[in-house]
């Protein structure tokens, strides 16, 4: 099933919910005929369709918010604060293209600190899928429930059928005694390659699909400080995102543990082809296990699928 | 004003800035129809407006352009490319990793003053070089090229207030009218007509022409500035995909990523009456 799919049969059977956007129809394009008045596109208007949607909750509907995710989330970041957060009305952001989906339109439109600054705001809850199987399992959940949030919509595929979702849960892929790597989103499909040459390397390695950024898993985290080494992966700044979310939980639970981050660092990531982003900022799945591991291998990278969003 | 260039001239260069887009619009493609409706404006601004070459871009007195639209970028590319301000080999760098060509402006290309891409941003900036050089009493030009879907945004609006308050008639705001943003027809979604009547309401003196016409483009321009202690607006009515019949005016053809055999095609296409076949994918979205 699709986004789309979800999102109509979701609409069709739920009279409370309207779909808005802001002039970005990629993952609706077929919902103005199918849902009419219930279909609102405001415009290249991110802040006005973010308070709009705060006015349509308020009398009982639950919007479900389009715009690229940089737009969404900074853009119109203090209506979603102020409209959506302080009253905590059922608004739903939708982030398209976020973090390297973006490859090649430039630093404007990275969102690379979206999960630091919608986690920042109370009431409003952060998801972040691995897939477009991933997405489709959690947001059901999400959207029927009464608090705002924000999902970083991911429709790439991959091989994995993920586990059901469950709201502040993250899904434990594998575990291993000497690395765990914690990880959320499109580089997901990477860590996927990353465990494949790791293990070739004879080490015992975790896998953890973070999903549900907040509330997130604490046990998860700590779970993950039982093996040798923590990697916490992600197409974010450092500051903000699951690296710091893993400082939090284990600060709070007075535990310490060998963390790696593998993150964007104090930069806007080089535009360009997703592959050739991956290959060049060095978040390819060797590149990753290669990191971990401290030395190069003979490993093949796969290949990486370009981002394709045609209707 | 002396004319630097003449019509014809003007022409051929917008011919082969319209050529270069083309180019630019495969193996990951590019704004492609948003592109060519506003090669005519830009390239009349570089050749015979503004005080812009390569040799004063970092003089204090030169003119600024601002591109706030951002993706109509690869029309700024080939322009740059056709004056010298850009090496014609760089754009084969379109997209490539190791260079700096990508979908939105950026300060990495000598002659882009800001990058852009998040719309309704530059009209702000551009509004702080205008105040800036009225401060100092000089006489430097500020455009700030706008897309008519980018006025959705309500700090064009914000901008056209403050603008009006500090009586910036340094200061011109060049709407490329193209009458589409995204997916759809402006006056389909959010309409924006009587567009002059919204500006001179706040304002602004008004100027509405055919932007694709390098007469009228140099009769508006010359008039600069319109009037004393008023911002300074052009509406450039123009057509999106301009020169490319098969993808003129077609809402699904917004982001075009053409095979090299459509390339080929459309190249002639730009030069006659050839009909390009196209199969490659529409409405992909960036």
């Amino acid at each position: 099933m699709t986004y789309e799919e979800l999102l109509t049969q979701m609409s069709l059977a739920d009279e409370r919910i309207v779909v808005m956007t802001a002039e970005n129809r990629a993952l609706v394009r077929n919902l103005p005929g199918i849902l009419g008045k219930r279909f609102i596109d405001t415009g290249i208007t991110e802040q006005t369709m973010v308070g709009a949607a705060a006015g349509l909750a308020l009398r009982g509907r639950t919007p479900i918010v389009h715009a690229l995710a940089s737009f969404l989330t900074m853009r119109a970041f203090e209506f979603v604060r102020t409209d959506a957060g302080i009253p905590d009305l059922p608004v739903k952001l939708s982030g398209f293209i976020p973090g390297f989906l973006s490859d090649g339109n430039g630093p404007t439109h990275q969102a690379i600190e979206d999960i630091s600054i919608m986690r920042g705001i109370p009431n409003v809850n952060v998801f972040a899928p691995a897939d477009e199987d991933d997405l489709v399992k959690m947001l059901p959940t999400i959207w029927n429930a009464k608090s705002p949030a924000y999902t970083r919509i991911n429709t790439r595929k991959t091989d994995h059928e993920h586990a059901p979702f469950e709201w502040g849960k993250a899904e434990v892929v594998a575990e291993g005694k000497d690395v765990t790597i914690l990880t959320y989103g499109l580089l997901f499909e990477q860590a996927l390659v990353s465990v494949e040459i790791l293990k070739n390397e004879g080490l015992s390695v975790g896998l953890i699909n973070m999903r549900s950024l907040k509330p997130v898993d604490e046990q998860a985290i700590l779970s993950a400080t039982e093996s040798g080494l923590v990697v916490t992966l992600e197409d974010h700044f450092v500051t903000g995102g699951l690296y710091s979310i893993v400082a939090e939980v284990l600060l709070k639970h007075r535990r310490t543990a060998n963390v790696l981050p593998i993150a964007l660092n104090n930069r806007w990531f080089k535009p360009g082809l997703l592959p050739a982003v991956l290959q060049y900022e060095g978040f390819t799945g060797k590149q990753i296990a290669e990191k971990i591991l401290g030395y190069q291998t003979s490993h093949q990278q796969g290949e990486i699928l370009i981002n394709e969003f045609s209707e | 004003m002396d004319k630097k260039y003449t019509n014809t001239q003007l022409e051929a260069i917008a011919l082969n800035v319209r050529e270069h887009i083309v180019r630019m619009s495969t193996d990951g493609g590019c704004f492609t129809g948003a592109s060519l409706s506003a090669v005519d404006l830009i390239v009349y601004l570089y050749t015979n407006f503004l005080n812009v070459n390569a040799d004063n871009l970092d003089d204090p007195n030169r003119d600024y352009l601002f591109l706030s639209k951002g993706h109509d970028v690869p029309a700024l590319y080939g322009t740059f490319a056709e004056l010298g301000l850009m090496d014609k080999s760089r754009l084969q760098n379109h997209l490539s990793i190791n260079d700096h060509i990508y979908w939105h402006p950026n300060t990495h290309i000598p002659g882009i003053e800001f990058h852009s891409g998040s719309l309704g941003h530059l009209p702000s900036v551009a509004i702080g070089v205008a105040l800036d050089i009225k401060l100092r009493n000089g006489s430097n030009k500020v455009v700030c090229i706008l897309g008519d879907g980018e006025l959705n945004e309500g700090t064009c609006w914000e901008a056209v207030l403050v603008a009006n308050a500090y009586k910036l008639d340094n200061l011109i705001f060049v709407v490329d009218r193209n009458h589409f943003q995204a997916n759809v027809r402006t006056e389909d979604l959010i309409p924006l007509e009587p567009l002059a009547d919204k500006f001179e309401a706040f304002g602004a003196v008004v100027k509405r022409i055919n932007g694709h016409d390098f007469s009228q483009l140099h009769e508006a321009f010359s008039a600069f500035p319109f009037q004393k202690e008023k911002l300074n607006v052009v509406i450039a009515d123009t057509v999106r995909g301009k020169g490319l019949p098969s993808i003129q005016e077609r809402a699904d053809r917004w982001f075009c990523n053409f095979s090299a055999g459509e390339v080929e095609q459309l190249l002639l296409e730009l030069h006659g009456n050839h009909q390009t076949e196209l199969t490659s994918e529409t409405l992909i979205v960036r």
